[in-house]
């Protein structure tokens, strides 16, 4: 089962990476930019063949390593 | 003083950390593999800086979970003085050893110079040699030192005077919230950083600004 985990900055942190790809783009002339934000995408390939325990697999995985709750948010989709 | 300094595959301050607690306390520290999920019975634990896991998924993400961690964490809980230099204080956070995070400085740009400290708290087992308010000089460099907490934390820490260190005179490197360079653990025995006070120990280096830190960890165990 092949999972992704999207992780994002929660609201309110700064995101000077972010910041910068705004700036950039701009440079570029793309007008009509209200922000960018800056995250990550984890696919993971796994043996489990059932969504929901995958699910809740990767929520632990979330929790213990892939997100740092201080300052990001995690997203699970099962991609089949 | 017994010691030790936490080894992980990217440390790269372990050396001078070795030779500053050397040159501090007159013994030689045991240096640790991350792996060993025993450390030995010592007064203070270092976590030294470095680029553990070359910074993947998140500075000292990954060190955070190694088997040693475990073992300092139980130290840790059991009163021993752990500090963590610059990527360890990323590690002891992420570890959730200390609250809060290091995220990217906020201009972006990998900062390696010198910057001023003000000593906020000095009743603490790793600042009672300076005095409180008393500025030091003290190197920096890092990519990821700016320190985030949320608002409810922050109240906590700055209430409860768990700031050890603030960049003072406006030399903030890394735009962390509140001019915060280090912080301590809520039992007072737990220090993170992002400056380098092991890298201001002698002549050589420019100056003994940092010594004061590792003679306040040998005077707290006379105590």
């Amino acid at each position: 089962m092949k999972v992704r985990v999207t992780i994002t900055l929660k609201a309110g942190v700064l995101d000077p990476q972010g910041k910068a790809i705004e700036g950039a783009l701009r440079g570029l002339g793309f007008a009509g930019i209200d922000g960018a934000r800056q995250g990550k995408i984890i696919d993971l390939a796994l043996a489990e063949t059932n969504p929901d325990k995958a699910r809740a697999t990767v929520a632990d995985m979330c929790e213990k390593l892939l997100a740092n709750t201080v300052i990001e948010n995690y997203d699970i989709a099962i991609l089949g | 003083m017994r010691s030790a300094v936490v080894l992980f595959p990217g440390s790269n301050r372990d050396h001078d950390m070795v030779k500053a607690l050397h040159s501090i306390t007159g013994v030689q520290p045991t240096v640790v593999w991350h792996q060993d999920a025993t450390l030995p019975d010592v007064d203070l634990i270092v976590l030294p800086g470095g680029f553990s896991y070359g910074d993947y998924l998140r500075c000292g993400a990954i060190a955070a979970r190694s088997p040693a961690m475990l073992d300092v964490a139980k130290k840790a809980k059991a009163g021993v003085r752990v500090l963590g230099i610059c990527n360890g204080f990323q590690i002891l956070t992420e570890a959730g050893l200390l609250p809060g995070a290091l995220m990217r400085n906020a201009h972006l740009r990998f900062v390696c110079k010198e910057v001023k400290l003000e000593v906020v708290n000095n009743d603490t087992d790793f600042t009672r040699a300076y005095a409180k308010g008393q500025v030091i000089r003290c190197p920096v460099a890092h990519h990821d030192g700016n320190y985030f907490a949320d608002a409810e934390t922050l109240a906590r820490l700055e209430g409860e005077n768990r700031v050890a260190f603030r960049y003072a005179e406006g030399t903030n490197p890394n735009g962390s919230i509140n001019d915060i360079a280090g912080i301590l653990n809520e039992a007072g025995n737990v220090l993170g950083m992002m400056p380098h006070p092991e890298n201001l120990i002698e002549a050589l280096q420019g100056g003994f600004d940092g010594r004061g830190l590792f003679e306040s960890v040998v005077t707290s165990l006379a105590a």
